[in-house]
C-alpha cells in the first residue's frame, strides 16, 4: 500500500523541533549517566492496585524531614551556639530577620509534625502487617530512624537556651545518667564534662545539625532502597492472594538476587 | 516455581503461647521491683526465663530438627590431572594468587588508614568529657559575713571566665565552732541546690531577705560577685517533681534517692572557700553535731547506699 507523504506543516515542524530540544539534554544525560532511567525506575514502580492513602504517610514523613533540613540550614546562618549569644540570636531571628519568625516557626512546629508522622507511619506499617517477611529489616531500620528523630528532638530542645531548654536538658541528661552501669558515663559524655556549660551547647548543636541528620539521611536511603527492592504491601483487606507477584509473576522478569521466589506483595490478603 | 504452587506461609513460625507467659513474667518483674524487689521480682524473673527458654525452643524447633546434608569433598579429582601430565610444568594452581594478595593488601591498608584516622577522632570526641576536669575553688568572702545560725542563699560563679553559665547556688549556714580532737574548728553546713532526683534547682521553703527585714550581702571576691541572701527555711523543695528535704538535706518526700549533695570547704585567712561537692546518703543529727554519711560525688538519681548502689559500680572521674 502506498503511503502518501505530504510535507509537514509549519506547526508540526515546530512541534518536532520542540521535542528534539527537550529530548536532547535528557538523552545526553541518560547516555552518560543512566540517571533518567534510574529516576524512572525509582519513581514509576508497580504498586498493588489497592494501595491506600494511609500508605502516603512514609512520604509525608520524608517531606517533613526535608522541611526540617532546609529550614535548619537557614536557621544555622543566624544562630550563634554560645551561652552568651544563643538566646539573643534566637530573639533576633524571631523579631528582626526578615521572615525569620516564619522559618523558625516552621522548624519548631515541623519538629512535632515529623515525630507525629513517624508514629502514624509506624502505626500504619504495624496495622497493615507490612513488617512481616521479607520486610523485617525495614522495620528495624525504621525503628532506628525513630530513635534518631527523638535524639534530634532532645538535642534541638536545648538550642534556644532559655530556662525551659536549660532545665529540660539538665533533667534529660540526668535521666540518662541514672541508667545502670554506663549511665553516668553517657551523661558526662553528653554534657561534655561534669556540668552543663558552653561545651554542652556546642556539642548538642553539632549533634543536632551534623551527626544525627547525617545518620538519618543514610538510614532513609537504606529505608527507601528496601522499599524499592521489596515493593509496597497491599492493605490487609486486599482481594489479592498473598504470596503472589501481581504483574510480573509469569517469570518474564528475573527475580532480585538472593530471592528464590517472588516476593510476597500482599501481607494478609483474603484467601 | 510457579506462584500457584508456592506453599503458603512457609516462613511464619507456628503460633505458641510461650510469648504470653514471657510477657507476664516481665510484667511481674516490673511490678515486683516497685512492690517487693526481694520476693516478687525474682519470681517474675523465673517465669520470664522459663517461658523465654520455651519460646526460644519453640521458635528454633524447625532449625534444630533439620539435618544438613554435606557434600563430600572431591579433592583427588583436581589433583589428578597434574599428576597425570607428569612434566610438572603447569602447577595445579598458584598457592597464593596475585589477585588474592592485592585484595587482602587493599583491605588491610584501607583498614589501617581507617583506624589511624578514626582512633584520634573518636578520642577527641569522647575523652575531653572525662579528662582534665577543672577543680573549682570559690571564695565566698569573709566568715564574718555569715551570722551564726543564719541560713544564706549564696550565689556565685565557679568559673568567672566561663560566665553566667557557671553560676551556682548553695545554702550556707554558719554553725559556729565545734571541738574536734580538742581544737576549736569552725563548722559550716553548705548544701548544694542540685536536686538529688534529676538535678533541678532546689528552693528554700521559707521567707527571705526583705520579708525578714534583713539585708542581702554583696561581696566582690577573686571569684567574682557573690550574693548572700538571708533565709529562714523550713526545708528545701524542688519545683520540678516535688522532691522535699529537711534543713540538713535529708529527703523527706518525693522521688529523690538520697540527701542533697554538700560542698566541701576550708577557711583560709578568715575567708570561706568552697571546694568540690560530695554526695550524701543521709545525715544524722544537725548542725555542728551532724553525722554525715558522705560518698564520692555522683550524679543526681544515683544511689550511693542500699542494694541499688550495685547498679553504678564505676563512676566517671569527678571532683
Amino acid at each position: 500500500m502506498a503511503v502518501t507523504r505530504r510535507p509537514p506543516t509549519k506547526s508540526e515542524v515546530r512541534k518536532q523541533q520542540m521535542m528534539a530540544a527537550v529530548n536532547f539534554p535528557l538523552d545526553w544525560l541518560e547516555e552518560r549517566s543512566g540517571l533518567i532511567g534510574g529516576v524512572k525506575y525509582f519513581l514509576f514502580r508497580k504498586v498493588p492496585s489497592d494501595t491506600n492513602w494511609m500508605q502516603t504517610l512514609g512520604s509525608a514523613t520524608l517531606t517533613a524531614f526535608i522541611v526540617q533540613a532546609v529550614t535548619g540550614v537557614i536557621l544555622a546562618m543566624y544562630y550563634k551556639p554560645t551561652p552568651g549569644d544563643a538566646y539573643s540570636s534566637i530573639q533576633n531571628i524571631t523579631d528582626h530577620v526578615t521572615m525569620g519568625w516564619l522559618v523558625r516557626g516552621m522548624h519548631k512546629w515541623g519538629a512535632s509534625v515529623f515525630i507525629i508522622l513517624m508514629f502514624l507511619h509506624m502505626g500504619r506499617v504495624f496495622l497493615f502487617g507490612a513488617y512481616k517477611y521479607p520486610r523485617e529489616l525495614n522495620w528495624v531500620v525504621g525503628v532506628l530512624l525513630l530513635l534518631m528523630g527523638m535524639l534530634e528532638g532532645f538535642t534541638g530542645y536545648l538550642l534556644p537556651w532559655d530556662q525551659t531548654a536549660y532545665w529540660a536538658t539538665v533533667v534529660g541528661i540526668n535521666l540518662n545518667g541514672t541508667a545502670p552501669f554506663l549511665g553516668p558515663w553517657l551523661a558526662q559524655f553528653l554534657r561534655g564534662g561534669q556540668e552543663i556549660g558552653a561545651d554542652t551547647l556546642t556539642r548538642f548543636y553539632s549533634m543536632h545539625m551534623l551527626l544525627i541528620p547525617g545518620a538519618i539521611i543514610g538510614l532513609i536511603l537504606l529505608h527507601l532502597y528496601l522499599v524499592v527492592r521489596l515493593g509496597v504491601t497491599s492493605p490487609p483487606w486486599s482481594k489479592e492472594e498473598a504470596g503472589r507477584e501481581r504483574v510480573d509473576g509469569d517469570g518474564s522478569r528475573p527475580l532480585p538476587s538472593g530471592l528464590t521466589k517472588p516476593v510476597a506483595r500482599g501481607a494478609g490478603g483474603a484467601k | 516455581m510457579n506462584p500457584e504452587e508456592m506453599p503458603e506461609q512457609e516462613h511464619l513460625p507456628k503460633p505458641t503461647v510461650w510469648p504470653i507467659g514471657f510477657a507476664i513474667g516481665i510484667a511481674v518483674v516490673l511490678v515486683g521491683l516497685i512492690v517487693d524487689p526481694t520476693y516478687i521480682a525474682p519470681v517474675g524473673a523465673l517465669i520470664a526465663i522459663v517461658f523465654g527458654v520455651l519460646w526460644a525452643r519453640a521458635a528454633t524447633s524447625e532449625l534444630r530438627g533439620r539435618t544438613t546434608a554435606i557434600e563430600p569433598e572431591r579433592r583427588e579429582a583436581q589433583v589428578a590431572p597434574a599428576a597425570v601430565s607428569g612434566d610438572g610444568a603447569q602447577p595445579a594452581g598458584e598457592r597464593f594468587p596475585r589477585n588474592k594478595f592485592l585484595e587482602l593488601s587493599t583491605l588491610g591498608l584501607g583498614g589501617v588508614i581507617g583506624g589511624l584516622v578514626t582512633v584520634p577522632i573518636a578520642g577527641f570526641a569522647v575523652l575531653p568529657s572525662f579528662l582534665g576536669q577543672k577543680h573549682h575553688r570559690t571564695d565566698l568572702g569573709p566568715v564574718s559575713d555569715f551570722a551564726e545560725g543564719q541560713w544564706y542563699i549564696s550565689t556565685f560563679m565557679t568559673d568567672p571566665a566561663e560566665g553566667e553559665v557557671s553560676r551556682r547556688t548553695a545554702f550556707v549556714r554558719n554553725n559556729g565552732t565545734t571541738t574536734v580532737e580538742g581544737k576549736a574548728e569552725p563548722s559550716f553546713t553548705i548544701i548544694s541546690n542540685h536536686c538529688a532526683h534529676l538535678g533541678c534547682p532546689v528552693q528554700a521553703n521559707g521567707p527571705t531577705g526583705a520579708i525578714l527585714g534583713m539585708k542581702t550581702i554583696s561581696e566582690h571576691t577573686v571569684s567574682g560577685p557573690i550574693k548572700l541572701e538571708p533565709v529562714v527555711p523550713a526545708g528545701f523543695g524542688c519545683p520540678c517533681h516535688g522532691g522535699q528535704y529537711d534543713t540538713e538535706g535529708n529527703r523527706t518526700a518525693g522521688p529523690p534517692v538520697r540527701a542533697l549533695d554538700r560542698y566541701a570547704f576550708e577557711i583560709i585567712n578568715g575567708r570561706l572557700i568552697l571546694l568540690g561537692t560530695f554526695s550524701v546518703a543521709h545525715v544524722d543529727g544537725t548542725g555542728a553535731q551532724a553525722q554525715i554519711h558522705k560518698y564520692k560525688s555522683v550524679g543526681p538519681g544515683e544511689h550511693v547506699d542500699g542494694w541499688e548502689q550495685i547498679l553504678y559500680p564505676i563512676n566517671p572521674p569527678h571532683n
